[in-house]
């Protein structure tokens, strides 16, 4: 009984807590959960995750790129067409990373494992299972980022040391994908739902100026373009890569901070609406 | 039967008896219970409703600490819904709730930290092995590892799974996933324990394991909530119960009182065939306390079950088989509602 009363408790902190019943400031249970689970789960789908970029790189920059040649970087300086695409296809794999780990991961624990209601039964509240795991989709979104970015380091795609800073831009990038992702995955019941999300994500990754820039559209898809996410993902990683910023940059950021903020909010409220209800 | 490991027994005991001693202050000392214990559970014309579906309707009832209440009643009686709004994870409707002294809408982590919970449905973490489960588990009411470690052996050693340890959760029986979500709800010593409908599914053997071991936590003074449409498990654990129907409550009171109440002391079955039941019903007048004429059967409630039965072949009636038993909750359930419990 001693642990209960002992100060350990996580309700002993959730009676100051800000957000009433959502919160315990006990995510990082959640997180130990899933590393305890990772330990036990198969690498290898972990792997593949972090090879899909690499093969694109591969056919597109450097097989495509021999007959593209060079083309104009985010500075106006001339660069190799991989080095112009390698920072769009790291901005897609931190999407696509943290949008597996909070929609199809998260919709498995949901309707199939159960998992969020065994959690809501103990101490744990709404936004701590939401903080928990949008910060393990982040933590896989960081190990494939340092990976791929060394792999163009070693490709010497890398003409700046700012280009360092892709990877906590990554992060962000993924921050912004997985808070929304699972606000919007709780929203699914069937397998069929789920497929809308890739529906969504292929046109997004095609056409995001992923692989030339986005002057070839007429005004409007560009004004349509640019209201999308992933576009300002690339954007970003590409003046980071080269090391030329412009008042863009800060656009760029911004737009992450508020997807981020707007999907928490998101996340909480649903999974409060579906398992406190 | 189950081997006594009374190692884990013991040391669970002493706990909870700790557990008791130290009840809350926030506790208001209410009684007017036989026994002189505070309330841990107080529910007021507790009411939810689903749209046009009342699944709880207006319900009102106490329990002391350490008793075994049961909540009795067909599916779809509104037993679940009422756990739920007990653990918090589901909101009334109308009506007042009082868990421990806290309202558990309002509290609902400072009152699930002292709930253990085994869902209908077993909900392990499958991609965890067995004792990893009790650990994470643990960690999510913010406990410390350096007691998870040995409080995972210890309960491991209750539930008698300290062999499958490491092992993976689906290579389990179902039995045996049935004692670990308990060993797991035990994880935080809670003073209240909420067991919805703990045995469905498993086969005899399994189930009397199980009873044992939920017997055992209540000799350690665990508070016991638990549903079940099983009379002879209510009969088993329950000090009280209360019998619902579609959300109501039909009667309340200790197993053997109620059957006192509601029911004669022994039953005669009758069977003369599908066909010719509800005739022989109008002949069977007169025997026994009352009668009861099912489709399959026909029930005489007498205090003498052999002294009815000599009534009945007096009369020239010969049925296809007869049996003499004890009065059961189901015979309660069947006058209080007019159907049996299992349908």
């Amino acid at each position: 009984m001693s642990v209960l009363t002992g100060g350990h408790s996580a309700t002993d902190l959730a009676r100051e807590r800000k957000f009433g019943s959502l919160y315990s400031r006990n995510a990082k249970a959640v997180v130990g959960r899933g590393l305890t689970a990772a330990k036990s789960s198969t690498w290898l789908v972990m792997v593949s995750g972090f090879f899909e970029p690499v093969l694109f790189l591969l056919a597109m920059g450097v097989g495509m790129g021999s007959i593209v040649g060079t083309v104009q970087g985010p500075g106006g300086e001339e660069i190799s067409y991989a080095a112009y695409i390698a920072p769009a296809l790291l901005a897609v794999s931190a999407m696509n990373g943290a949008i597996y780990d909070s929609t199809w991961n998260v919709f498995f624990k949901m309707n199939f494992a159960k998992l969020y209601q065994g959690m809501l039964y103990t101490s744990l509240g709404p936004l701590d299972v939401a903080i928990g795991e949008i910060f393990l989709a982040l933590l896989r979104g960081l190990l494939y980022a340092t990976g791929f970015t060394a792999v163009m380091g070693v490709m010497g795609l890398l003409t700046s040391w700012w280009a360092i800073l892709v990877i906590p831009a990554s992060v962000l990038i993924a921050f912004g994908f997985a808070s929304f992702g699972m606000g919007i995955t709780s929203f699914m019941k069937t397998f069929q739902q789920m497929d809308w999300i890739n529906f969504f994500l292929l046109p997004m990754f095609l056409f995001s100026a992923t692989f030339y820039p986005l002057s070839v559209y007429p005004q409007v898809i560009q004004w349509f373009i640019q209201a999308m996410p992933l576009w300002h993902g690339v954007e970003l990683l590409r003046q980071i890569s080269v090391g030329s910023f412009s008042p863009a940059t800060a656009i760029h950021v911004g737009y992450y901070l508020v997807m981020i903020a707007l999907g928490i909010m998101l996340t909480t409220a649903r999974l409060r609406q579906l398992f406190l209800k | 039967m189950a081997s006594h490991k009374s190692v884990g027994a013991t040391s669970l005991l002493r706990v909870h008896n700790e557990a008791i001693r130290s009840a809350t202050p926030t506790e208001s000392p209410q009684s007017g219970f036989d026994m002189n214990r505070p309330l841990v559970i107080s529910a007021r014309n507790l009411t939810k409703a689903y749209g046009d579906l009342t699944a709880v309707d207006n319900i009102s009832f106490d329990v002391p600490a350490g008793e075994s209440f049961g909540l009795l009643g067909p599916n779809g009686a509104g037993k679940s819904t009422t756990m739920k709004m007990i653990g918090g994870v589901s909101q009334r409707t109308s009506g007042t709730l009082n868990i421990m002294g806290l309202d558990p809408e309002s509290h609902g982590p400072e009152v699930r930290a002292h709930l253990g919970v085994v869902p209908q449905q077993d909900n392990l973490d499958e991609e965890l092995k067995v004792r990893e489960n009790l650990i994470v588990y643990g960690r999510y009411f913010g406990l410390p590892l350096s007691y998870l470690r040995p409080k995972a052996d210890e309960l491991l050693e209750f539930a008698q799974l300290t062999d499958k340890a490491n092992s993976k959760v689906d290579a389990l029986s179902g039995g045996m996933k049935r004692r670990l979500t308990i060993a797991r709800s035990l994880i935080n010593e809670p003073r209240i324990l909420l067991l919805d409908e703990p045995t469905t599914g498993l086969d005899p053997q399994a189930r009397h394991i199980l009873w044992d071991r939920l017997f055992r936590l209540k000799e350690s003074g665990v508070t016991l909530i638990l549903t079940t449409h099983y009379m002879d498990e209510a009969e088993q654990l329950c000090d009280r119960l209360i019998v619902v129907d579609k959300g109501r409550i039909m009667a309340e009171g200790s197993p053997a009182a109620l059957i006192r109440e509601h029911s004669s002391r022994e039953v005669l079955e009758l069977r003369f065939g599908s066909e010719r039941n509800a005739t022989i019903g109008v002949e069977l007048q007169g025997i026994g306390e009352r009668l009861e004429t099912l489709p399959d059967r026909v029930l005489v409630y007498a205090h003498d079950g052999e002294a009815a039965l000599e009534q009945v072949t007096a009369r020239g009636l010969h049925p296809l088989t007869s049996l003499v038993r004890r009065s059961s909750l189901e015979d309660v359930f069947l006058r209080l509602t007019g159907r049996s419990l299992v349908d």
